[in-house]
């Protein structure tokens, strides 16, 4: 089960942070630091796993940005991984850059919600998501 | 096509986000904001009233402010009005408030309950889902209460759009996470199960992952999920990679669908159903075969996807763990990746391989790949990847390629990060001793552990070798001639002087015969280091000194000089002049032969288990070592290495020599031989007769001492009542008094205290447990000024307790005068685990009249529990290998006293489990591990207690390797909160 997912600048910025469990508010703000130190120092030769505390980080690096999804240990990265692609992928997103994501953060949560529900993946499909968003950006 | 653009929608706002990205400072943002605030608060307080775009908006710029990291204490109520708005774009924004600050204000829950119910009622499925995804994003209990018993209905109504569906499924998922008890089973049970068979594979994927939620739990009930699962499978994995259009990723068909689904399988054992097997079996080697086909694709994405799959199959292979040739083609698969240029594929590879070892069909299989696991231990760059290499070998080291490995290993040692060389020199210490063909290579491999990584090396492991050396005559004298060549290295570790120390203190006579190790080499040897040593190292070279003294009388004088050198005699620490003294003393006035018995050779260990394997368990959670216990593959290996044990005769009928060595009750393996073995020989010695083990009432002083867990073969043989006494039959005794549960459960988290108390009669208890041994003092005390007479408390076991647990008592005189207190001693040995405590049953006569009283001794499983510490990476590891529904236990309850944490941690500990920090995310719940001992079996034990204060409920989770354990420790403790 995902347990966080979290979007970061090579900063620190956070872009976007979903919680699929209880935190409180310290402790959300420490898994955020101690998440951008884990995997800013790791390069390509690296995997992209990195044990975290008991659970595991599933990260991938878009220019400036890193999408990490952190799961329980015996979660399967790959397909983490690839879920990652998958969101980020969305055609809704084509050609977003990171202030997009900043000026329409509200709107992030949405697309996240339609892919990943109480820490599980929902929806897979790059058609229904993109026909569902547009569904919805039509509504007032 | 860029759905998502600057500005659409709310202009103030992208105005808003804009200013604060161009502050300068800090303090030019935080000016800037409460501005905004102070803007927003007074639009909100204004008369006029808002509509709903300017709603929208300002609640909007408060969620900003809010992920920007500042408090919001205001517009709750704005947001909680956007619920009830016809338009979808306020209404997200309400909930997406609502979602995104819950934890912060949990008030808010019981005012938007409404608005959820009226969108959950509304029909629109756009509505729907927004309702749904807040119950899912919140999860609360407050929520489940509310909501639980709706969304089943939704879930399988068959006007349900697919959208809602889906929503339903994960949102219910997450409030049985949180309150399974909310849920209610029913007939949509059924229903949810043939949803694996709906068109949409969107539904399919959100209702996979809640069946497997549901079926760990109530497994039989969710048991047709397995044909349906396996039928869906087989239709996506023998499809082509266009045929599912949609849900096709990068020319594979719905690989995460694929993954969920082989996960729900592993909930399972294999199907039974020959058809239904066939059809499986089938599957897995379709994507064995698929994974050696040419890729449609160069795209690392295709690979990934493809590999998420093969992965997930080949755990399934391994849970099955009955598919030779699976096994073996998994095995070959995983070698492939082995040398992949990719480091995430080399890295699961090697991680999914370590499964396979522990298989007794893929086994050799793995063997074959030593080489390549090898050199990824040398060359890779990333740790992690590194760290799993060296878990594989371990995994993969049997008495064929041990050598190898353990030299490997070694090897990699004086390179490895220093957060993992504790635990390969665990590894390289237990592969070691386990596959040694002969001893000699053992100590010259853990003798090389303290040379390349001496600070590494815990008292485990020298305290080990030491053992073993004692124990095995064929290996002493090689040991010594090996310590002391070791010793003659300029710059030697501490860790080894200790070792060197007491091998040649033992056995240096066997080697004193060649003039290079001659008695005054060996002496200035050691005394050479002595000066640099720390107290404790001295300490045990002072005993080895005595020693010296006895061994090679020629010694003496010199010995004597350095004993009566006043650094020695006149030293700060009291321990090395009380030794020196003691060992002055003794050198002077004992005769040869007194000397020579005091100072005897050390007898052979009594022999359970190896200390550095309970050390690693410890590290690694209770079912580390288990690959290793296993000797199914290796069945040679327990005759030749498990003859550790001592001839039973040696124990069980101490010599007088043993025992004047306090080692009647040998240490237990994780207590310093030379040390307290040292110590315990001066009081012993000049004690005399004083240590032999008394037969009468113990003083309370000597209690613990005496509980030092006696060898193994002969538990009670030196508590021994003479004469046992005669357990009458239990229809001789009357029920427990109504009250016997309740004055029970007062003791299952202490050991001391009043049980009972009546006009007449007081009786305390006062109790201890070590291991699977445990010795209570009852005291009965006589309230009333007349004499009992006829006065006999006996111990009762009821039903199959006789198996179960042992008690022995001592009788107790037959009267007890008035305002008097006697004492009796009970001897109490847990044999396995049990269920029901015995009874205790007190009769005597009271001015004429009889009084009979029936009570339950308060022996309870838990006392028996032995704490273990370990990291929570290791906790949870061990966690998931306890995931069988039968293994957990699990109680939501009302608390019935004032919920305080230090309270709550005082009764666990008193429960007996350890107390686990940094393990449980939340710092308010509590997590703890142990190991219940008896005789028969080990049983690991975790726990979880999670506090609610707010619902003033308590949910404890218990996790053993045995079902009634798991379900009558819960039950214990439960009733203390």
């Amino acid at each position: 089960m995902i347990r966080f997912i979290l979007i970061q600048n090579r900063a620190g910025k956070t872009r976007l942070a979903k919680w699929y469990m209880q935190f409180d508010d310290d402790e959300k703000q420490k898994l955020i630091e101690e998440v951008h130190a884990v995997v800013t120092v790791r390069d390509a030769k690296h995997t992209n796993f990195v044990e975290f505390r008991n659970f595991k980080i599933i990260y991938r690096r878009y220019a400036g940005l890193y999408f990490c999804i952190c799961v329980d240990v015996n979660d399967n990265n790959l397909a983490y991984l690839e879920a990652i692609h998958n969101f980020v992928l969305n055609e809704y997103f084509h050609n977003v850059c990171e202030l997009d994501l900043v000026f329409n953060f509200y709107k992030v949560y949405t697309v996240v919600d339609e892919m990943f529900l109480a820490g599980e993946i929902r929806e897979t499909s790059q058609t229904k998501v993109l026909k569902q968003l547009l569904m919805l950006q039509s509504l007032e | 096509m860029p759905a998502v653009s600057k500005g659409d929608g709310m202009r103030g706002l992208a105005v808003f986000i804009s200013d604060i990205r161009n502050c300068k400072s800090k303090e030019a943002e935080i000016k800037r904001i409460n501005k905004e605030l102070a803007n927003i608060r007074s639009k909100f307080k204004g008369d006029k009233a808002l509509d709903g775009y300017s709603k929208k908006k300002y609640v909007c710029k408060l969620l900003f402010i809010f992920l920007l990291g500042h408090d919001i204490d205001f517009g709750h109520m704005e947001a909680v009005n956007l619920l009830s708005s016809n338009k979808y774009t306020e209404k997200q924004i309400g909930y997406l408030f609502i979602s995104v600050l819950v934890n912060s204000n949990s008030e808010l829950i019981r005012l938007i309950n409404n608005a959820i119910k009226n969108d959950l009622a509304s029909r629109n499925p756009t509505f729907m889902c927004l309702a749904l995804h807040c119950i899912a994003n919140v999860g609360s209990r407050e929520m489940g209460e509310a909501f639980a018993a709706d969304i089943p209905r939704i879930l399988v109504a068959g006007d349900s759009m697919d959208s809602v569906k889906q929503s339903a499924a994960l949102c219910l998922l997450r409030l049985y996470k949180a309150s399974p008890d909310l849920v209610p089973m029913g007939e949509w049970t059924a229903r949810v199960v043939h949803l694996l068979n709906d068109q949409h594979m969107g539904v399919v994927t959100a209702a996979v992952s809640l069946i497997t939620c549901l079926c760990k739990k109530n497994p039989d009930d969710f048991k047709t999920c397995v044909s349906l699962a396996v039928s869906r499978l087989s239709r996506i994995v023998s499809s082509a990679s266009t045929d599912l259009q949609d849900y096709t990723y990068y020319f594979v068909p719905a690989p995460w669908l694929s993954v969920k689904l082989l996960r729900l399988l592993q909930c399972y054992p294999p199907p039974e159903d020959a058809a239904v097997k066939g059809r499986l079996v089938e599957c897995l080697e379709t994507v064995l075969n698929k994974a050696q086909e040419p890729p449609k694709s160069k795209k690392v994405q295709h690979s990934n996807a493809k590999n998420a799959i093969l992965f997930e199959t080949i755990s399934l292979i391994i849970h099955y763990d009955s598919e030779p040739n699976l096994l073996v083609r998994a095995c070959n698969q995983l070698g492939q990746f082995l040398q992949h240029r990719e480091t995430n594929l080399r890295y699961l590879a090697l991680e999914s391989m370590c499964t396979l070892a522990s298989s007794e069909f893929s086994h050799e299989a793995v063997k074959t790949h030593i080489d390549t696991v090898i050199n990824a231990l040398k060359t890779e760059r990333d740790v992690s990847v590194r760290q799993r290499a060296a878990d594989l070998l371990y995994a993969m080291c049997d008495r064929s390629n041990a050598k190898q490995i353990v030299s490997e290993m070694l090897r990699y040692l004086e390179t490895a990060d220093y957060a993992i060389r504790e635990e390969i020199v665990l590894k390289v210490a237990i592969l070691a001793e386990k596959y040694a063909v002969d001893y000699s290579w053992y100590v010259d491999t853990i003798l090389n552990l303290i040379r390349i990584a001496g600070d590494y090396v815990s008292e485990e492991v020298w305290y080990r070798v030491l053992q073993i050396v004692t124990n095995r005559d064929d290996v002493q004298g090689y040991a010594a001639k090996t310590v002391f060549e070791a010793l003659q290295a300029p710059a030697c570790h501490e860790n080894m002087v200790k070792v060197g120390g007491y091998i040649l203190g033992e056995f240096g006579n066997l080697i004193a015969g060649d003039p290079r190790s001659s008695p005054p080499v060996q002496f200035s040897l050691l005394h050479s280091k002595f000066h640099l040593c720390s107290v404790a190292t001295r300490a045990l070279l002072l005993s080895t000194y005595i020693k010296f003294i006895n061994l090679f009388p020629e010694t003496k004088a010199t010995i004597q000089g350095v004993l009566r050198a006043g650094s020695q005699l006149r030293n700060a620490d009291v321990e090395l002049q009380q030794r020196a003294v003691e060992y002055l003393t003794l050198s002077s006035v004992a005769s040869t032969d007194v000397l020579a018995t005091v100072l005897e050779e050390m007898p052979p260990f009594p022999e359970r288990e190896s200390s550095i394997l309970a050390k690693l368990k410890r590290k690694k959670g209770p079912g580390a070592g288990s690959a290793l216990d296993d000797g199914r593959r290796d069945p040679s290996s327990n005759d030749i290495n498990g003859g550790m044990e001592p001839t039973p005769s040696t124990v069980s009928t101490p010599s007088p020599s043993a025992d004047l060595l306090g080692l009647r009750a040998a240490p237990p393996p994780a207590a310093p031989p030379a040390s307290a073995g040292a110590g315990n020989l001066l009081v012993d010695v000049f004690d005399g007769p004083a240590a032999q083990p008394s037969l009468g009432p113990t003083p309370e002083e000597a209690f613990l001492s005496e509980l030092e867990p006696p060898a193994p073969e002969s538990p009670m043989a030196l508590l021994a009542d003479p004469a046992p006494a005669a357990d009458p039959g239990p229809e001789d005794i009357g029920p427990p008094i109504p009250e016997a549960d309740e004055l029970l459960n007062k003791f299952v988290c202490k050991n001391n205290g009043v049980l009972f108390e009546n006009q007449l009669l007081q009786i305390g208890v006062k109790s201890e447990f070590r291991q699977n041994l445990g010795r209570m003092y009852l005291f009965y005390g006589n309230k009333t000024s007349v004499q009992f007479q006829n006065f006999s408390p006996t111990v009762v076991h009821p039903g199959d307790l006789q198996t179960q647990l042992a008690v022995q008592t001592k009788r107790v005189a037959a009267q007890v005068d008035g305002g008097a207190q006697v004492q009796q001693v009970l001897n109490i040995e847990c044999l396995r685990d049990f269920l029901t405590p015995p009874l205790l049953s007190v009769r005597f006569r009271y001015g004429g009249a009889p009084q009979a009283l029936t009570l339950k001794l308060p022996v309870t499983i838990n006392k028996f529990f032995q704490p273990t510490e370990m990291a929570a990476q290791d906790f949870f590891q061990r966690w998931k290998q306890l995931s069988l529904p039968q293994q957990e236990a699990q109680k939501i309850f009302k608390a019935n006293h004032p919920m305080d944490a230090e309270v709550t941690k005082a009764k666990l500990l008193g429960f007996g489990s350890a107390l686990l920090d940094n393990v449980d995310p939340n710092p308010e719940n509590f997590v703890g591990a142990g190991i219940i001992q008896t005789k028969a079996l080990q049983v690991g034990c975790l726990l979880r207690l999670e506090p609610n204060a707010q619902a003033q409920m308590y949910r404890l989770t218990l996790r053993t390797s045995k079902e009634p354990v798991s379900r009558h420790l819960c039950e214990l403790l439960a009733q203390q909160f």
